[in-house]
């Protein structure tokens, strides 16, 4: 039970990139993806901003070289493209021994295909080849095909959460001896049904989100893919593959208090945060950067917020929320979001909140406004808190 | 694979046939000419509300009341009151759905193809594939692990394999797991179009002897209470949980469930019986005949989807069966597949597929 869980390879695609290296670029430039929709149609596209990948998916097919008659949907190109990265990136093609799993977190799965046919499949054949692809698993099968992975697989949907989940689930099944390498992660394309849900719950902002900002008024969507390789001790032994990360503490956590709210004190946010600073071994002041869930909703920021203050007392590490640079990438969010913290840790650098100006009344801390380099990052916690109450804190340090 | 015993200490299941009420154990076959097998409703005013009962839809409903049989069952909370300040928690909820609420799915999608913009958001929460879990958490108050899986025939066998891990990790004592999915009159005829499903109905009993293509389409809801200790109201062990993707040929599955007896401690021996996922499709009950003779040849065969009908989260209608087949001693005779009569039964297999693209197994035996 004792093994340790590191992390060798990172792959993502998102509204600020391609890759890691455009994402990296994104970043050191404070660049934000959010923008106008410019592929997926519909009438919001004029109320509010999103941050939507560049490609259309005809794009995304050719960089993910398939031919357009397979009848992919976006959150499949996606994922393959994201954990295509990650993959090379860990080397993985050329590591034949060992077992090696494939966890992948989505919620709206092959939605987009399925909204557009709909009216198709009930009333005609023209369409059946988008049927099939409409579940949560659809992707998952067809990345996990494509990486040859065969040993593990199965897709995880715990909302905004989904991605930080899939990596404790990963992390566990190395942990408890079953596989020696896994790659995790979330995808999750916008789609209309879930842009519509999102504007009836009434928590878009009509301008790009602003988290922890007390003009905050809500999130801004947005999607992307994002891949971590996570390995045992054993199956990195007498490589020369650089480490970028040990997975050193996650804690799951249920607010159990309200459907799509959170608690006004943040039970569910500190319970998760405190389970994984518990299990890393670390004192509180050995976080040395708090990448939050930080949506951008006036519920999300105070009760997260709180919940940090609680944990951390009168030493609050830097935080910031990097959703002003990515959207909110919901099922993707997890691991999008690991990825920029351990970008943090690698180049010892903090992100930005973009898009602050006034601190809320309700805490007693701000988030980091400029990106500051030379900083000491040994240690970062990632937030990620979804619908349900589902809340994940991850904790990654530098690999020693 | 993975191998770490659990008690199933508790079961609430949900099904087209008569199961909601854990005393008994399937008093009466209930036989159905129909596209498709629906579920029974429980006595729903037993475990919810009527006022809450009618805010929520019909899946999250069939979830909420299950677990709170499970949980009844196993001697825990046993119905939404807000009179209980402390009720006993399970340390974890875990929930395999391979869809989700369907039914507030087509709600969406219905509007949206009426062009409707704005939406009651009440559909669009309950349709998130967490939803089950967390309404079960938000009804316990329960701040433990929680997480769902949604993997077609693997969902509810991740959520096993978690709540296993978790015993193991030492990170529970108990986990309230569960697998529930459901089917609409809708879905089944989108379905129908793919090709998964029998062209009209059928009669479910004999469904198994259909000799055409397609399955007979059904749902259901179980959860169940597991602990990692015996209690007085264990029915059985869950020994060990396997998913296995796209293994290849016949023989290569065969080798395959060999390799998983072997690490579960079968030595030359093999369980003392076979749950078997047949569902009527003449292209694919073959293939687990084939399996069946090769892997198990000389103990009783059975199956179990001429009863709840086909969808991704079965299994759970099958532990259910395997978990009354070990306490009780008892098979029902409708189940057997082959001339093989039961005797004593320690260790039951469930061994299902879908496709030959996914298959699972699922060891049980005597507490």
């Amino acid at each position: 039970m004792s093994r340790r869980v590191f992390v060798t390879g990172l792959g993502i695609l998102s509204s600020i990139g391609r890759n890691l290296p455009e994402t990296l670029d994104s970043l050191l430039a404070s660049r934000s993806g959010i923008g106008h929709l410019r592929h997926l149609e519909t009438p919001l596209a004029h109320e509010f901003p999103f941050a939507e990948v560049r490609f259309s998916n005809n794009q995304l097919m050719e960089m993910a070289g398939l031919s357009p008659q397979e009848g992919h949907t976006r959150n499949a190109l996606l994922g393959i493209i994201a954990a295509r990265e990650a993959f090379h990136h860990a080397g993985l093609e050329k590591s034949g021994t060992g077992k090696t799993g494939f966890v992948s977190a989505t919620t709206v799965g092959g939605m987009d295909m399925c909204e557009k046919y709909y009216t198709d499949f009930l009333t005609n054949d023209s369409r059946n080849i988008y049927i099939d692809v409409y579940d949560c698993a659809d992707s998952t099968e067809k990345i996990a095909d494509l990486l040859g992975i065969r040993d593990f697989i199965t897709t995880l949907s715990t909302a905004c959460s989904s991605a930080a989940n899939a990596i404790l689930l990963g992390a566990r099944m190395i942990r408890t001896g079953q596989l020696d390498r896994v790659v995790a992660g979330g995808t999750e394309s916008l789609t209309v049904f879930h842009i519509n849900g999102f504007n009836a719950l009434k928590i878009l902002d009509k301008v790009p989100c602003r988290p922890f900002d007390a003009q905050r008024n809500g999130i801004t969507l947005g999607e992307g893919a994002a891949y971590l390789v996570l390995e045992s001790e054993e199956s990195i032994r007498g490589g020369s593959r650089p480490l970028f990360a040990e997975l050193t503490g996650y804690g799951n956590s249920c607010e159990a208090f309200h459907q799509t709210a959170s608690s006004p004190d943040g039970t569910g946010a500190f319970l998760a945060m405190e389970k994984a600073l518990r299990m890393s071994g670390l004192e509180p002041s050995g976080i040395h950067y708090i990448n939050a869930h930080g949506t951008g909703t006036d519920n999300n920021d105070i009760a997260e917020g709180l919940a940090i203050e609680r944990l951390f007392g009168s030493r609050i590490p830097p935080v910031s929320s990097t959703k002003p640079f990515t959207g909110h990438m919901t099922s993707a969010a997890g691991s999008a979001e690991a990825i920029l913290s351990i970008l943090c840790m690698e180049h010892r650098f903090l992100l930005p909140n973009l898009n602050f100006s006034t601190p809320m009344p309700e805490l007693r801390f701000a988030p980091v406004t400029e990106l500051c380099l030379d900083s000491e990052v040994e240690a970062v916690m990632s937030n990620s808190f979804g619908f349900g109450g589902n809340d994940t804190s991850l904790i990654f340090t530098r690999p020693s | 694979m993975f191998h770490s015993p659990a008690y199933i200490n508790g079961t609430g299941l949900i099904s087209p046939q008569e199961t909601a009420d854990p005393s008994r154990f399937l008093p009466q076959i209930r036989e159905y000419t129909d596209d498709f097998l629906s579920c029974i409703d429980p006595d729903y005013k037993e475990y919810i509300p009527p006022l809450a009962a009618r805010r929520i839809s019909r899946l999250i409903k069939m979830g909420i009341t299950s677990a709170f049989m499970a949980l009844r069952d196993a001697g825990y909370h046993s119905s939404l009151s807000t009179e209980l300040a402390e009720p006993k928690q399970p340390d974890a909820i875990i929930t395999g759905t391979g869809l989700g609420s369907v039914e507030d799915t087509e709600r969406i999608l219905n509007g949206m193809s009426a062009g409707e913009t704005l939406m009651n958001p009440t559909p669009f929460i309950q349709s998130t594939y967490n939803t089950i879990s967390s309404q079960v958490a938000i009804q316990l108050r329960c701040h433990q692990y929680n997480s769902t899986y949604v993997h077609r025939i693997f969902s509810f066998e991740t959520a096993l394999l978690d709540a296993l891990m978790q015993f193991k990790e030492g990170m529970a004592a108990s986990a309230l797991v569960g697998g529930i999915d459901e089917i609409t009159v809708n879905h089944l005829a989108i379905t129908r179009r793919a090709g998964h499903w029998k062209t009209g109905p059928v009669h479910n009993l004999s469904v198994l002897q259909s000799g055409t293509p397609g399955a007979l389409a059904g749902e259901g809801a179980a959860y169940f209470l597991l602990e990692n200790r015996v209690s007085p109201s264990t029915y059985a062990r869950l020994l060990s949980i396997d998913t296995f993707y796209k293994p290849g040929t016949a023989r290569q599955v065969q080798n395959h469930i060999r390799e998983f007896l072997l690490a579960s401690g079968f030595n030359e021996s093999r369980p003392d019986a076979v749950i078997l996922g047949l569902n009527g499709d003449s292209l694919w009950d073959p293939f687990y005949s084939q399996i069946a003779h090769n892997v198990f040849p000389g103990i009783p065969w059975l199956c179990y989807k001429h009863l709840c009908g086909e969808y991704y989260t079965s299994t759970g209608f099958a532990l259910w069966l395997t978990a009354n087949i070990l306490k009780r001693q008892e098979v029902p005779p409708a189940l057997l597949l082959n001339d093989i009569k039961p005797g004593r039964l320690e260790t039951v297999l469930i061994y299902n597929q879908d496709r030959n693209i996914n298959h699972s197994l699922i060891l049980t035996g005597t507490a």
